[in-house]
């Protein structure tokens, strides 16, 4: 018998041991040292940037300030919390209207029916669209001069509207976009949640004479109240991220009066368009927070109940 | 609200014969669902489809057409736009850009991401897997500033490989939320058995399990792949000349004082549809990944 193999195998068989035996930290560490890497690293530099006064250029000399930024921000009336404002108008808005329609048509698609897989595949095609390419194709529809949506309402004798255009008119026209474009996710996890429920307490209410409404509200809802919170959750943190849609229409800043500047759209400005770093960390890091503290109070919430 | 609305839509055929007593209150209404019930969802349809329609539509007109409102409907369509977008903007080196990053970094990202998800679900490693989770929450933008920073001192800004890694950033949380919920629902029984037959547990892993998550790696690699696709903030500052993607070549399109809005359909169409028919054939899968999760606790 050759000594080589046998230390070859010997070798190998040591290796394979110690790799089975590590296999959990083996696993699993590639992935948690990219994260790492790529998020750790770059989060606590934004948390420097945002205590020095980094300007212009990325390899410009900084000084460091303290929490003069965070006092500069916190003053800032005229586009940080008017930013917070439409954030919270905008994902409020959105995610509502969402979960209202959503429930609605996942509880018309609840029950099999003919023809139920082409609602499905329409619903579908929204939610896979590029945002980008949404954003353009509703600025064309919602063209104050040229859009559809002013030809369709001249049909009922109703006048032309500004829409994206309109200062007050875009940040709804927006919401719309958005409700359009993510409706059908909350159908499908409503569906996935309504479809997982047993029949049977909805078959008790109706032997014992609820109505529909009292089986929806009093039965249902309850059942489907961890499912509800997902989609809420998933929806929620997505639509405060909101960024490429409200790019695409209004472009920098939000449109020329900042009419949809939202908190990313505002970071994002401040970055790239006119690399006030220091400051737009700052705003990062609250925006951050905040996402967090809206995380924390929902699920929270949930874990108290339970 | 009223009945109708809110009802839960059981067909009159499909419950067994009422008895008098268990006789809804308002049989009337009741029977009226069904018609109710087609057309609101015939309507919703309609809303999510006519937009995407529209797009298609004005990608066929001519500019003159699509400014004449007489010619909302009838036109005489042309080719021109795809045309004019393909050839003359070379639209080909953005298709092949965006669908170069999305695969590899939905090939990374499986590669990195599915081990790291059956460890975190067979060992319960909660507190490892919010970690990962974490970049679902953050806002990109964040990240942005930092990675700029760091690539553009290593002469990376503009090459693949930056858009791929920043990619990679959001896929790589996905697959892993993806696949910790599928290996949740995978029974241990035949890893079991096939380490009583001589496997050891990380050839089991790659002999029994990988093959049983077929579905599970179909839906996390589709997604992902979509994502990446649609994704437009990463690129649109970390992509150079020569590696820009689809999205942000659409948008370089408004930077000018008027809008070709035919080409812009077209290119928008061009961008949407591949995603759309992928969707289609895969219809099972995406659904399946974009509710993962919807029904735990």
């Amino acid at each position: 018998m050759a000594v080589m193999v046998d230390t070859k195998v010997t070798a190998w068989k040591a290796y394979s041991t110690w790799a089975n035996h590590h296999r959990k930290w083996l696993f699993a560490a590639p992935a948690m040292i990219f994260v790492g890497l790529l998020i750790a690293v770059p989060l606590a530099w934004t948390v420097y940037l945002s205590l020095t006064d980094a300007q212009g250029s990325v390899r410009a000399e900084s000084k460091f300030v303290g929490i003069a930024n965070y006092l500069k921000v916190f003053g800032d009336t005229e586009r940080f919390w008017p930013a917070v404002l439409r954030t919270f108008m905008f994902t409020g808005g959105a995610v509502a209207a969402e979960m209202v329609l959503g429930m609605g048509i996942a509880l018309l698609l609840w029950r099999p029916f003919k023809g139920e897989k082409w609602v499905r595949v329409a619903i579908l095609m929204p939610l896979v669209a590029t945002p980008v390419a949404v954003g353009m194709m509703w600025r064309l529809i919602f063209d104050p001069n040229i859009g559809f949506a002013n030809q369709f309402l001249s049909w009922f004798g109703i006048p032309p509207q500004p829409w994206l255009s309109g200062q007050t008119t875009a940040l709804p026209t927006l919401i719309f976009v958005d409700v359009w474009q993510w409706t059908p996710m909350i159908v499908l996890i409503l569906l996935a949640g309504l479809t997982s429920l047993s029949e049977e307490p909805d078959e008790a209410a109706r032997i014992d004479g609820a109505s529909s409404w009292q089986r929806f509200r009093f039965v249902t809802l309850p059942l489907l109240r961890s499912t509800v919170i997902v989609a809420i959750v998933l929806r929620g943190i997505d639509a405060l991220k909101t960024f490429d849609i409200l790019y695409a229409t209004k472009g920098k800043g939000g449109g020329s009066f900042h009419e949809v500047e939202t908190l990313n759209v505002y970071a994002f400005g401040l970055s790239f368009d006119y690399n006030d770093y220091g400051i737009a960390s700052t705003v990062l890091i609250l925006f951050f927070l905040l996402i967090i503290a809206i995380m924390w109070m929902v699920t929270y919430r949930r874990k108290a109940e339970q | 609200m009223t009945d109708t609305v809110t009802t839960h839509g059981v067909p009159e055929g499909a419950l067994p014969e009422p008895t008098p007593q268990q006789r809804p209150r308002r049989p009337h209404k009741l029977r009226a669902y069904p018609i109710f019930r087609v057309l609101v969802l015939t309507l919703t349809v309609l809303l999510f489809i006519a937009p995407l329609v529209w797009m298609v539509v004005a990608s066929l007109k001519t500019n003159v057409d699509i400014y004449d409102p007489d010619k909302t409907f009838f036109f005489t369509p042309t080719l021109e736009n795809y045309a004019n977008v393909l050839g003359r903007n070379n639209y080909f080196v953005f298709i092949f850009n965006s669908f170069w990053v999305a695969l590899w970094s939905t090939v990374f990202s499986l590669i990195l991401g599915v081990p790291a998800a059956y460890a975190m679900s067979r060992f319960t490693m909660h507190r490892s897997a919010m970690v990962v989770l974490m970049a679902r929450i953050i806002p990109g933008v964040s990240l942005l500033v930092p990675w700029y920073f760091i690539f553009a001192n290593l002469r990376l800004v503009g090459g693949f490989g930056v858009l791929i890694l920043s990619h990679m950033f959001v896929a790589l949380p996905l697959i892993v939320y993806l696949m910790m919920s599928f290996f949740d629902s995978l029974p241990t029984e035949l890893e079991d058995a096939a380490q009583v037959d001589g496997l050891t547990p990380i050839g089991a892993f790659l002999r029994i399990t990988l093959p049983l998550s077929v579905p599970g790696l179909a839906t996390a690699g589709i997604l992902s792949f979509i994502f990446s696709w649609n994704n437009f903030m990463f690129a649109l500052v970390l992509s150079g000349a020569n590696t820009k993607t689809l999205p942000v070549a659409i948008f370089n399109f408004v930077s000018y004082a008027s809008i070709d809005w035919g080409s812009l359909m077209s290119a928008a169409v061009i961008v949407t549809v591949p995603i759309m028919v992928i969707a289609l054939f895969t219809q099972k899968y995406v659904v399946s990944g974009l509710t993962a999760g919807a029904t735990k606790g």
